[in-house]
């Protein structure tokens, strides 16, 4: 296509936990530092950053991509934030690859990071200013409403149970007892999950991920520069990314229709045909354990209410045909927003290059994905990386 | 492979103090309907969609959820840019050059005139644990620096009340101007003081507004217009956030990111080379410490050039000839798109009252207002 | 590199970390207030709504009577042409039984859960729905396809808001059915 090849060369990330001692500053600065570590280069070495962070309510700073900008390694040089909502965090190397791809770069520090307990009575709360200030919010609605009238349409839709859904926070807090970062890593049931405090029917509190402080970092290099740093570079291959009509509810909820345009153009870019079988392992986003079923779908990884039936046969455990969030996922890991997704994108690149340690897929997998959602059920964000 | 990125279409609502007829939505599509009819195309033709934003400024979080229906962005490539609208044409830049999009919108707007309270506001984005707690109002930021500009470049408050007479006056003949006016530096120098040496007429009063551009790959340019309007450099600048750090003098982030254009653009002689140039005059002695910083003025010449005449319409090089903040309005993210807009205007002929003549190559500049260090430089041509 | 051989950064806090002064903290309560305009469309749907009514726009290109109203088709991208009305009455397109407040708090044992829903509204085009509120109505009734009417505040009681309506109701009284095993709302 002669476009420029970009590689991702290093990661850096921290734990996610609950509340974190580290100002977002602080937390940035690990991630960053790691990454940069990870592929022996400085700061010096970088010439352009991009910083990927979802609300400013959370951290309770306007304009925060200024704030955090020391902690991301931004000093005297050319800094911008990106920002589209839950999707940011795989839309980072997507913002990352406009820098190397046009030329402008060779190296780009991509960071993303999330500082979600400063916002007291509880992060939920800011949720409330997402709805529409006018028309939604006098009713007072919180996030987790959204997600219940996603689910329950998504379930009606498809016949699907609760129990089938709760497959998916079964092992995806599982395999997260494998990841150094998890918060909320746990051996639990079906109905450890459905026994679980009904919060908005039908979501219960273990179908939901939690509220983190967590940072992650990539190190994005040209080719050039990329085979003189690693070995083992892997390639960003496909990007997409669409947004859906704010007009949240004039839409059918049963499908996630942006996530299959944004895969669309990232499976195009890096010549996909049959994702299914192209896709050696994949991170959707999970917020929801729902979501996850959901978003394979979008992606066109399996037809449309197959999902749950698939997780049920363990199609996508990690040792299954597809496996699906191998790193434990936000359910098991956590979910500092932004950085969960670039979280994600971490995992399919040590998935690739074969250091996923415990959480390592079997059959060397060569080609990966992943995804993340943002806003009122509209944003998807999709990228396909390879190692070969 | 593409070699060039240009503007093929640009449309604005122009600004006003306040706008209470419009919603932000109506406001916007507005500015992306004349937009997309200047360009010749149809926003479902356009590959990718940037909206330069900050969440607290609307009133709302996750700022892009709201962006897409009135661009004609549904279902389409779109993100926020938290950053000013010039950051967010760089990104647009960057997409075409990759080769993976031909044509991308930038829209960014004000609805200021919606904060019921502006500066406490601005002072949301202060360190929470250092700077906050001392409750200053956020203009003592530009107080302190405005004071070690004038002791290092023996510049006086005068001649910075000097920069508010000439940008209003030159407000007077745009018509997109919210803050024209005829008004003398005595007036300046008697208006309530805000945070000494600043008095009220040093700081450019908010106004809303919205702007649209559309940037074209080379080919796709030549193809939609006769007159695309090129983008030859871009730079930007994060400087350190941490105020204790500053050095308060200078304005480090725009020189920074001039080198940056400059060296993009191929103009070594900066001064020689550029023939007009819209720069951040939101507080009244930062088109001066600008100009410096650019080197479109030595350190410590910039009070000088202004008293010459050297900047103002009929001069060597017009500086804020829209009437810049200071007579236009301060437009918070959308300060770059209007000097863009003005940009745009000037080089395709159609600045009108305001036109100067003869002009190929612009500068547009930028800073993100207190408490950041950040700027962004877009150098423009018709050539 | 394997994460397992790298020293993370995060430090993880507990409450008694607060509570016995081991980490210094600030607080800063933001004091930020909005007057949004309404503009021309969402300003006479808030009109209407304090008249008891619900109003659309209509686009003569694609047909279709959106609801919120608004003044442009972002699908035609167009200025859009007429209003019109729609009914009070619409169809449960898919709804929430809600336990939690705004804040995540939990609702108390005595308060009633709250029915967030997406209400498809009657006279608009298919599927365009608004959310509101069911009530009236028990939670385990509710079903996906339940027929709703309007409940509106007094006329002297409205103000020009989404609140003028109080909530949606179910068209017909809801026939106690068995509540289906293991679904507890």
């Amino acid at each position: 296509m002669g476009m420029r090849k970009v590689a991702i060369v290093g990661a850096g990330i921290t734990k996610f936990v609950r509340r974190a001692q580290e100002t977002g500053k602080e937390l940035s600065w690990q991630a960053s530092k790691m990454a940069l570590d990870s592929c022996g280069l400085s700061l010096d070495d970088v010439d352009m950053v991009t910083l990927g962070t979802a609300p400013d309510a959370f951290d309770g700073v306007h304009m925060k991509g200024e704030y955090l900008a020391d902690g991301a390694g931004a000093h005297r040089k050319p800094y911008m934030r990106h920002y589209v909502g839950g999707g940011t965090g795989v839309f980072s190397p997507i913002h990352g690859w406009f820098h190397v791809a046009s030329g402008m770069a060779d190296i780009c520090l991509v960071v993303a990071e999330e500082k979600m307990s400063s916002c007291h009575p509880h992060p939920q709360g800011a949720f409330l200013t997402i709805f529409d200030h006018t028309t939604e919010q006098p009713l007072k609605p919180t996030l987790i409403w959204i997600f219940a009238l996603e689910m329950n349409r998504y379930m009606q839709t498809y016949g699907i149970s609760k129990a089938d859904i709760a497959r998916v926070s079964v092992k995806n807090k599982g395999n997260a007892l494998d990841h150094p970062s998890a918060q909320v890593a746990e051996k639990i049931t079906v109905e450890d999950v459905l026994a679980s405090e009904t919060l908005c029917w039908p979501v219960n509190r273990l179908d939901i991920s939690p509220a983190s402080d967590g940072a992650a970092a990539v190190v994005l290099a040209s080719e050039r520069v990329a085979r003189r740093l690693t070995d083992k570079p892997v390639w960003i291959d496909g990007v997409g990314f669409a947004i859906d009509t704010a007009y949240w509810a004039t839409r059918d909820l049963a499908y996630p229709r942006y996530v299959e345009t944004a895969a669309r153009m990232a499976y195009d870019m890096a010549g996909i045909k049959e994702p299914a079988k192209e896709i050696h392992v994949a991170e959707p986003y999970d917020p929801f354990d729902y979501k996850e079923l959901h978003h394979m779908e979008g992606l066109m990884l399996c037809p449309r209410g197959e999902a749950a039936r698939l997780t049920a046969e363990g199609y996508t455990a990690r040792d299954g045909n597809l496996p699906i969030c191998p790193s434990g996922g936000a359910l098991g890991v956590g979910n500092p927003i932004a950085a969960t997704g670039l979280m994600k994108v971490i995992e399919i690149f040590l998935q690739l290059r074969g250091e996923a340690g415990k959480r390592q897929v079997p059959g060397k997998p060569t080609c990966g994905l992943a995804q993340a959602w943002g806003d009122l059920m509209q944003m998807g964000t999709v990228i396909v990386l390879r190692s070969h | 492979m593409v070699k060039r990125v240009g503007i093929v279409g640009i449309g604005t609502t122009g600004f006003r103090p306040i706008t209470p007829d419009v919603s932000y939505r109506e406001m916007i599509f507005e500015a992306a309907r004349k937009a997309y009819t200047d360009a010749g195309i149809e926003p479902s033709e356009i590959g990718g969609f940037i909206t330069a934003a900050e969440d607290f400024l609307e009133g709302y979080s996750i700022a892009d959820e709201y962006c897409p229906d009135q661009i004609g962005a549904v279902l389409k490539p779109t993100q926020t840019i938290p950053g000013d609208f010039i950051q967010a044409l760089a990104t647009g830049y960057m997409m075409i050059m990759t080769g993976a999009f031909k044509t991308v919108a930038i829209e960014a707007h004000s609805k200021a005139s919606n904060v019921k309270n502006i500066d406490e506001l601005m002072g949301f984005a202060f360190d929470p644990v250092y700077n906050r707690p001392l409750r200053e109002t956020p203009h003592a930021i530009a107080g302190l620096e405005m004071t070690r500009y004038m002791f290092e470049t023996c510049t006086s408050a005068e001649q910075c009340a000097k920069v508010v007479v000439k940008n209003k006056a030159n407000a007077m003949r745009n018509p997109y101007a919210a803050f024209g006016a005829e008004i003398s530096e005595r007036d300046v120098m008697n208006s309530e003081a805000i945070s000494l040496p600043l008095h009220r007429l040093d700081i450019a009063p908010h106004a809303d507004g919205a702007v649209v551009a559309v940037l074209a790959d080379g080919e796709t340019a030549l193809a939609l217009t006769d007159m695309p309007i090129w983008i030859e450099g871009l730079g930007w600048c994060t400087d350190t956030p941490t105020l204790e750090m500053r050095d308060w003098g200078e304005a480090a982030y725009a020189r920074i990111a001039a080198e940056m254009a400059y060296k993009m653009a191929g103009i070594a002689n900066p001064a020689g080379m550029i023939d007009f140039a819209e720069i951040c005059d939101e507080y009244s002695y930062k088109e001066l410490q600008h100009m410096e910083a650019l080197k479109l003025a030595r350190p410590g010449e910039a009070a000088h050039l202004l008293e010459s005449g050297a900047t103002s319409f009929a001069g060597d090089i017009p500086i804020n000839v829209s009437g810049g903040a200071l007579g236009v309005g301060h437009l918070f993210e959308a300060s770059g798109a209007h000097k863009i807009l003005e940009l745009v205007e000037q080089l395709r002929g159609e600045a009108g009252a305001r036109q100067i003549p003869d002009v190929n190559i612009g500068l547009a500049q930028v800073w993100r207002g207190v408490p950041t260090a950040t700027g962004a430089v877009a150098i423009l041509s018709n050539m | 590199m394997d994460l397992d051989t790298c020293e993370l950064g995060g430090t993880p806090l507990k409450s008694s970390d607060f509570e016995k002064c081991k980490v210094l903290t600030t607080e800063w309560k933001p004091n930020l207030g909005y007057a949004w305009d309404n503009g021309v469309a969402i300003g006479r749907y808030l009109a209407e709504l304090k008249e008891g009514r619900i109003i659309a726009r209509v686009c003569h290109e694609c047909h279709r009577i959106m609801l919120p109203p608004r003044m442009f088709c972002e699908l035609c991208f167009r200025p859009t042409d007429e209003w019109a009305y729609v009914e009070d009455t619409g169809v449960v397109n898919t709804f929430s039984i809600a336990r939690v407040n705004w804040d995540a708090s939990r609702r108390g044992p005595k308060e009633p859960p709250l029915m967030p829903a997406v209400i498809e509204i009657d006279g608009a085009t298919k599927g365009m729905g608004i959310m509101h509120m069911l009530g009236e109505v028990d939670p385990d009734d509710v079903t996906i396809g339940m027929k709703v009417r309007a409940v509106w505040k007094k006329p002297e009681d409205r103000t020009g808001a989404i609140t003028d309506i109080l909530y949606f109701k179910p068209i017909r009284a809801a026939a106690p059915k068995k509540a289906a095993a293991g679904r507890k709302r």
